[in-house]
């Protein structure tokens, strides 16, 4: 209770932290894979404009989220008759100057589902180097200045590696190492990149399957970082450097809303939701608990303190207790949905498929929705926060929400 | 002090006091005094390392520092660096291609001089990459509008397909004001004009359609050149999708009147033709809706000469196809998605008689948009003209065999 009136009484939008890598949201669903950015808060309203505090035009569709490095934002587009042309754009922060276009062309499929795009997957950063994927399997590396560092076709390297529908998993980075889980029905793998030179340092098979979910960078404190590959087998943990199996969770998992995960606990979609926490080297995950009240549909979990929130497509939002899954409450918001909300402090900000813009307060006793602004396009990439404000991409459109 | 003041860069742009202690420093060491020589000319040193990349990323660590370098250079060597596209490969290609954006845009953003005539020249002449023409294309367009449309209608045949459809297009768009003014006459010629130079499907049927309204009959079969005459046998076995990797009889002899055990009983070859529009080959016709099931669809090419071609396949199911007894490629992927041209196999047709073999697998959904089994594929040119000289079809009696589908 003192902490959710505290939270009430600060600020909206208060910066606590200095601009440090963590400040960043450095790929999808933010640097920790869970929808929210220390530090990073939400208003607690939004004015009647919706805080807009810039907009730029962007030259194609992208179901990706904008990643941030300090000042910079970076979003990719996809373009162009049969959507063979690929951009990575780089805006200023502040005040929304596009700093740097680059365009490369696809080597890879670029067919997919008219919902999705070539530009599905998320980019990401490691904080010197902007790391872009695209559903052709096209990948593609920049310093943040839009020098090219590397580029590679992976469909062209493995040529049966395509979905027709779209492939959308996102890049995730750690230890130097990229990976890129490109998994559907031909041929699945997994590549541990590295990011200097964008050549492989370990390749794995992975099932034969369709598969839209990202991978998760698995963190905590005393244990080895992690990267958790989620498929419809479950949830494989691996060493970043080699590929090394860590452990393997084989109940089974979405293969469209992706695992979060908070403190090394990941919560995967799983028989609904099923917390996992890793134990000892080479040792199974222990189930810290199972939930089929939590069922996540296209959007992914969000984790905030003490509560995790799912959403189906429709909109109907569900938030349950962290430590034991219990459902708490359901609160019906405007769908459908695609993207994945974010959250902090409190609040929780969702976009709908028609761009609609709404915000929730997560301390009322059932959870209230207390703004809404339309941005009138359609919105099908996960938002992006920051400290300095809420990013969102349109199928148009740049949007920057200030904070008041 | 600029870059080029300084005696040496490191390959991010920084002074390097220590030369040559990494590879990526050796490769820009020897990279920078080629950017400084600045010409047209001069180049060549730097394009190298980008025309060396290859697959799983061989030759990216020397052509980051390349890409870096060549990059910086003036405006007046983007056509030398386009014409150094030529030949390359694909992710060669956007390495080169990306550094000419970049120059492109430094260029502009400096006020520089724009080699816009020498472009046009580089576009003029076919023979150049398509992307890099393309590029040189959207260059002067991003210029001069009116001047890049004057170019387009002498681009209706041009070899790079993106230039062609940007030509068709300007035809589609003035026809359809033609149409709309009332000039029936003049719009039909225009449209059948664009019609006779459109490669691209949408483009197709952006224009068949108003030709329809305007009382025209478009022969969408023939203008696509689908291959509809074929023979089928089926079904075999494709229990949990393992027959996809089974070699079934028809994969070691085409025997047309041959008798094999196939999934519940006896199967024999028959003949399939398709009515289709679209060129669809429904296979469910003959055999009926079946699941977890094989089949094989067979026919004969006849070219009157030796010559390249596409076989573009069209399919959601999973797919094999044997070109004269040569696996082309095939993928293991069900009921995702299905578009005219989705697959583009390259071929060499041999003059005389040749051989096509496809394989066709349904799996065990039984959703309802899971009853598809077909397939739609017609041979063109490496640009997607169809082939129409040539004579497809089994030749009655069914009597063919081959050691080799």
């Amino acid at each position: 209770m003192i902490s959710s009136l505290h939270t009430r009484l600060l600020l909206p939008w208060v910066a606590l932290l200095p601009l440090v890598a963590d400040a960043n949201w450095t790929q999808f669903r933010g640097p920790d894979g869970n929808g929210t950015l220390a530090g990073a808060t939400l208003p607690s309203s939004l004015p009647a404009d919706g805080g807009v505090a810039w907009k730029a035009s962007l030259p194609g569709r992208g179901l990706s989220c904008p990643v941030t490095v300090g000042d910079k934002v970076f979003v990719t587009c996809s373009s162009g008759p049969r959507q063979t042309r690929l951009h990575v754009l780089c805006f200023r922060a502040s005040d929304g100057t596009k700093l740097w276009e680059r365009t490369v062309l696809a080597t890879g499929r670029t067919m997919c589902h008219e919902k999705t795009c070539v530009a599905a997957p998320s980019p990401t950063t490691d904080g010197e180097r902007v790391f872009a994927l695209y559903s052709s399997n096209d990948l593609v590396c920049f310093d943040l200045d839009g020098n090219l560092l590397w580029f590679r076709g992976l469909t062209h390297d493995y040529p049966n590696a395509s979905n027709s529908l779209g492939m959308s998993s996102s890049l995730v980075v750690a230890e130097g190492v990229l990976l890129a889980q490109v998994e559907n029905d031909t041929e699945s793998f997994a590549a541990g990149i590295d990011v200097r030179t964008g050549v492989n340092l370990w390749k794995l098979d992975r099932p034969k399957m369709a598969n839209w979910c990202s991978p998760v960078v698995i963190r905590s404190a005393g244990r080895p970082t992690l990267f958790g590959l989620q498929s419809g087998k479950g949830l494989l943990a691996v060493e970043p450097k080699t590929g090394g199996t860590a452990w393997n969770y084989t109940e089974g998992a979405s293969t469209v809303a992706s695992s979060a995960v908070r403190a090394g606990v990941i919560y995967a979609p799983s028989h609904g939701i099923t917390a996992l926490e890793p134990g000892s080297p080479g040792q199974p995950p222990s189930q810290l608990w199972r939930s089929s009240q939590l069922r996540p549909g296209t959007p992914s979990p969000v984790v905030l303190e003490d509560r995790i929130y799912v959403m189906n497509d429709a909109g109907v939002l569900t938030a349950g207790e962290l430590a034991t899954g219990k459902r708490l409450w359901q609160l019906r918001l405007k769908g459908p949905f695609s993207s994945t909300p974010v959250a902090g402090a409190n609040r929780l900000l969702a976009v709908n498929e028609k761009g609609l813009v709404q915000l929730v307060d997560l301390a009322k006793p059932e959870g209230e929705v207390v703004s809404e602004f339309d941005l009138g396009q359609t919105v099908l990439g996960t938002p992006s926060l920051t400290e300095g404000g809420v990013y969102i991409r349109s199928d148009a459109q740049l949007w920057k929400l200030r904070k008041p | 002090m600029s870059q080029r003041d300084h005696p040496f860069h490191g390959p991010f742009g920084k002074p390097c006091p220590a030369l040559f202690r990494s590879l990526e420093s050796l490769v820009a060491g020897l990279l920078v005094g080629a950017a400084l020589w600045g010409t047209a000319a001069d180049i060549a040193p730097l394009v190298e390392p980008l025309r060396a990349v290859g697959p799983e990323g061989r030759g990216n660590a020397a052509a980051g520092p390349a890409w870096r370098q060549l990059s910086s250079q003036p405006p007046s060597t983007l056509p030398a660096l386009l014409a150094s596209m030529d030949g390359a490969n694909d992710i060669s290609a956007n390495y080169l291609r990306s550094a000419a954006e970049v120059i492109l845009q430094k260029g502009q953003a400096q006020g520089a001089a724009i080699p816009y005539a020498e472009l046009e020249s580089f576009l003029s002449e076919t023979r150049h990459d398509r992307r890099a023409r393309r590029f040189a294309y959207e260059t002067i367009l991003a210029h001069d509008p009116a001047a890049a449309a004057a170019l387009l209608p002498g681009m209706l045949d041009d070899p790079a397909m993106e230039l062609r459809r940007d030509a068709v297009g300007q035809l589609i768009d003035k026809a359809g004001k033609l149409q709309s003014g009332g000039s029936t006459n003049e719009a039909v010629a225009l449209f059948q004009k664009a019609l006779h130079h459109a490669r691209d499907v949408d483009q197709i049927e952006a224009i068949t359609a108003p030709l329809r309204k305007l009382g025209q009959s478009p022969d969408l079969a023939s203008l696509f050149g689908w291959v509809r005459s074929w023979k089928v046998i089926g079904p075999f076995d494709n229990t949990k999708r393992e027959g996809y990797d089974k070699a079934f009889p028809p994969e070691r002899e085409i025997k047309l009147d041959g008798v094999y055990d196939g999934k519940g009983g006896k199967v024999h070859w028959g003949d399939l033709e398709s009515r289709d529009d679209y060129g669809k080959v429904d296979v469910n016709l003959p055999l009926g809706k079946l699941k977890e099931t094989i089949a094989y669809c067979y026919t004969e090419v006849r070219s009157e000469r030796a010559q390249p071609a596409e076989i573009r396949l069209g399919c959601k199911n999973a797919w094999k196809v044997w070109f004269n007894g040569r696996l082309l490629f095939g993928r293991d992927e069900y009921h995702r998605n299905e578009e005219i041209d989705q697959y583009r196999l390259p071929v060499e047709l041999q003059a005389g008689r040749n051989t096509l073999l496809v394989k066709l697998g349904q799996n065990e959904q039984v959703e309802e948009w899971t009853v598809e089994w077909e397939f739609r594929l017609r041979i063109t040119d490496p640009l997607g003209t169809p082939l129409r000289s040539l004579k497809v079809g089994v030749p009655a009696p069914t009597t063919a065999s081959t050691a080799r589908p």
